[in-house]
């Protein structure tokens, strides 16, 4: 069913990547020249996405996942001491690399990594032991035990969406029995709105792209769950694939698009034999292809692309630049994608989740979803609870659920703050746990992280800031020089370094980055420091040198080069 | 009649398809801007432009200009803005004005001294970046590089070539040069092309002609980034000083 004769660029370098462990100059050339892309569109490619490498990484390549909820640094440190290598240095005899990565989304199965593109999970000392105990002797990882990759879906709470899968065809039919007409205005009656986050009327969305004149019209749905702590697209891809694949068949049916794409992240590349697998078992049913349920020029189908870890292409225009094979830089809005988006054509970019939540809404009655949430956040909301708590799983709730009602369900004890909607969302304390979860109140992608009283809250904002400077595209100028400003402020606070100038500087950078970046990440990026500012200013005060103003200037971290250039990085070598 | 944006409560025209930027240049109306040039595609990245319209944020280079819009510009708080995210490209690259063939020539140079900018504020990056002198009359410094993308969008848009690219993320970003090799050498760039003339700031220089004009008798050491920018609305080469 491909239309393209010759893969994806991403695909390709994937492809290369698992054959040859890296992407060498020469390779650069020979895949540009062989998808006739030029030279520099493939090396900006390469050098954009994080899971491609210049250099050579080992015959198994460990990326330590750095998430607050499935990342533990300890353990990788670990298992660096245990096999002799360092950090994003590959070990000489070619065996082993190890460095880390973002959240992989693994938050409800305790520390995670990636070795050779698959998700392993449960860390502790032990399991690094045998691990280690594996790479020495050069087992191969298929005889490495099955239970160490077993993702299990951990659903705690159903509600509307995960109480019951979807007949095959169900909503298709719906569709046509009702009209598309009809259909759409289920759609908008539902009031549901966009589940990534931003909250969008989806029948809106699906309107101004019908409306909207084009060659062909596209549907993408959103994979690439990036945002740390958010795993519930992982559930639905797994166990709930072909609602959400008949949610983007019926948005092609409403819109009049031949063609829908969904953009996986590359952390969830595991998942990608399984979701081949149900396409084709739909197409098979005849809910796929040409002339689908029989009915004349009722065609469509789903083409898969693979992500290669760059949060940033969780940004609709993002993605649809990933999807283009080029940079996921964020597009310039307007005009936007329901105009001009995959190739410059009318596309909907939906999340999983509203798409899985479409295909259930239609074959409802009107008041299936609309009575359930509160009157501005209609339906139910699935969230992905981690950290510190006895059942860290998939919770389904109606919107309009209170922070401490979530906590008391996981089983969450001593709670000193949650962040609600990821690094992106909201980091709260105590006194706002009697919130709701609701567009209109304390909005979510689906991430809710939970942090006791043992955890250092500094640390974590700090987690963020780096996270957010790794992830930043480096488009616009706010952005890319101020998340790396913020990262540096965080850091000589956390080390002790810090006076009160530090802080104002982190506030007054921490309002320009918000304010004036170009998209969604550099917006958000500063949310961490401006809600820990806000609601844990005494953490700030107690790890400052000096409450007084004093100068920038941070002569540890001045220190740095001398130590790289002397090799010490030993107590004596720092102030 | 026609249709007006209000620019610091000043009525300003526009036509459909302008962006604000486009309305202000052609009223005489200074925005400062260092990703920008008329005659190419507007690209949004620097920041620099960014207005306030009816209380937003926006880049005033990309968004389209429309009726009602309340635009403020020349504010004490978006000079502050302006001043901050000029600050942030000096001290992520390595700009050494003293020592540097550029200066007086150089558009950040002159925007900084626009903005009242009397230092870097942040503590310095100090990148390692490459110098690319392989061609034989043309240098790449990337030390001074601002990613504006100005060199991109014109060997694309106006010499009809494809040299240039930006590559990597975030502050790893860096300018790439589309040949065989990477090299600007083996590149198919001419020395009469735009792109090795349009850099604001000194990434891409011209061989064999450095400080043939006096530090002190260059371009804005005379002009204000304000006047000459309003002059330069229709896309020309930038002659070199000594042509």
């Amino acid at each position: 069913m491909n239309p393209n004769p010759s893969p994806h660029l991403l695909h390709a370098l994937q492809e290369h990547q698992r054959q040859h462990r890296f992407i060498s100059n020469q390779a650069i050339s020979d895949i540009a020249s062989q998808l006739h892309l030029p030279r520099a569109q493939v090396e900006g490619v390469t050098e954009f996405y994080s899971f491609f490498h210049r250099t050579p990484r080992g015959q198994f390549d460990l990326l330590f996942s750095n998430c607050t909820s499935c990342g533990d640094l300890e353990l990788m440190h670990l298992l660096c001491k245990r096999l002799n290598v360092k950090v994003d240095q590959t070990r000489a005899d070619g065996l082993v690399s190890i460095g880390q990565t973002s959240c992989i989304g693994m938050c409800d199965h305790g520390a995670a990594l990636l070795v050779n593109e698959r998700p392993l999970h449960s860390l502790d000392s032990a399991r690094i032991e045998a691990i280690a105990t594996l790479i020495e002797a050069g087992t191969a990882m298929e005889a490495w035990p099955d239970a160490w990759f077993a993702v299990d879906d951990h659903i705690r709470r159903s509600d509307l969406l995960l109480q019951e899968q979807l007949e095959p065809g169900a909503a298709l039919r719906a569709v046509e029995d009702q009209g598309i007409d009809a259909a759409l205005e289920k759609i908008k009656i539902s009031d549901l709105r966009g589940r990534g986050g931003a909250g969008f009327s989806t029948a809106q969305k699906w309107q101004f792209c019908r409306e909207a004149v084009g060659d062909a019209h596209y549907v993408i749905c959103n994979a690439d769950e990036g945002e740390p702590g958010t795993f519930k697209d992982r559930l639905l891809l797994t166990s709930y694939a072909d609602a959400v694949f008949e949610g983007m068949t019926v948005c092609g049916r409403i819109i009049g698009a031949k063609q829908g794409y969904i953009y996986l992240r590359g952390e969830y590349r595991y998942l990608l034999d399984h979701l081949e697998k149900s396409l084709a078992a739909q197409r098979q049913l005849g809910l796929l292809g040409s002339d689908i349920l029989d009915i004349d020029g009722f065609d469509f189908d789903i083409e898969i692309v693979v992500g290669a870890g760059a949060y940033i292409c969780g940004e609709e225009s993002a993605l649809i630049e990933s999807l283009e094979q080029k940079c996921g830089n964020p597009r310039i809005r307007p005009p936007f994608p329901v105009t001009h988006g995959y190739l410059g054509q009318p596309t909907v970019v939906n999340n999983v989740e509203t798409l899985a939540a479409a295909a259930k809404i239609v074959i409802h009655d009107n008041h299936w979803f609309r009575g359930a949430g509160t009157w501005q956040s209609r339906g139910t909301k699935i969230l992905s609870v981690s950290g510190d708590c006895a059942r860290p799983g998939i919770y389904e709730y109606p919107f309009g659920i209170t922070v401490q009602q979530i906590l008391d369900d996981a089983g969450a004890e001593h709670v000193q703050a949650v962040q609600i909607g990821g690094p992106a969302g909201r980091l709260i304390g105590a006194d706002h746990f009697d919130h709701h979860i609701a567009f209109e109140d304390l909005a979510t992608g689906g991430s809710f992280m939970i942090y006791d009283k043992s955890r250092d809250l500094l640390e974590i904002i700090r987690n963020f800031t780096h996270f957010f400077a790794h992830e930043s595209c480096g488009f616009c100028t706010p952005c890319r020089v101020g998340t790396t400003l913020l990262k540096n402020g965080m850091d000589k606070i956390c080390s002790g370094h810090g006076t009160a100038h530090d802080v104002d500087e982190l506030s007054r950078t921490a309002a320009l980055v918000s304010r004036r970046s170009h998209c969604g990440l550099g917006v958000t990026a500063p949310n961490p420091i401006r809600d820990g500012l806000k609601c844990f200013p005494h953490l700030f005060e107690a790890r400052l040198l000096h409450q007084e103003m004093e100068p920038e200037f941070n002569l540890d971290a001045s220190l740095e080069e001398a130590r790289q250039l002397t090799h010490r990085d030993d107590a004596e070598a720092h102030l | 009649m026609s249709k007006t944006i209000k620019i610091d409560g000043v009525e300003v025209p526009f036509e459909e398809g302008q962006t604000i930027m486009d309305a202000a240049l052609a009223a005489d109306i200074y925005i400062p801007h260092l990703c920008h040039r008329p005659g190419l595609s507007p690209h949004g990245s620097c920041k620099l432009c960014t207005v306030d319209v009816n209380g937003r944020s926006v880049s005033s280079c990309t968004m389209p200009a429309a009726e009602g819009q309340e635009i403020e510009n020349d504010t004490p708080a978006l000079k502050e803005v302006r001043k901050t995210i000029t600050q942030m490209l000096f001290v992520e690259g390595n700009h050494l004005c003293p020592s540097c063939e550029k200066t007086g020539d150089c558009t950040l140079q002159a925007i900084g001294y626009h903005l009242g900018m009397l230092d870097g504020h942040f503590p310095q990056f100090y990148p390692r970046r490459e110098v690319d002198a392989s061609h034989p009359s043309l240098v790449i410094d990337r030390d001074r590089c601002i990613m504006c993308e100005l060199c991109v969008r014109a060997s694309r848009e106006f010499d009809g070539k494809d040299v240039f690219a930006i590559s990597g993320r975030g502050t790893n970003r860096q300018l790439i040069v589309n040949s065989p090799t990477g090299k600007l050498a083996d590149s198919d760039i001419e020395l009469d092309d735009l792109a090795a003339h349009i850099c604001p700031v000194g990434a891409i220089l011209i061989k064999d002609h450095g400080y043939e004009v006096p530090i002190g008798r260059r371009t804005f050491d005379l002009h204000s980034v304000a006047e000459t920018d309003l002059d330069e609305v229709i896309l020309t080469k930038v002659r070199h000083h000594d042509e």
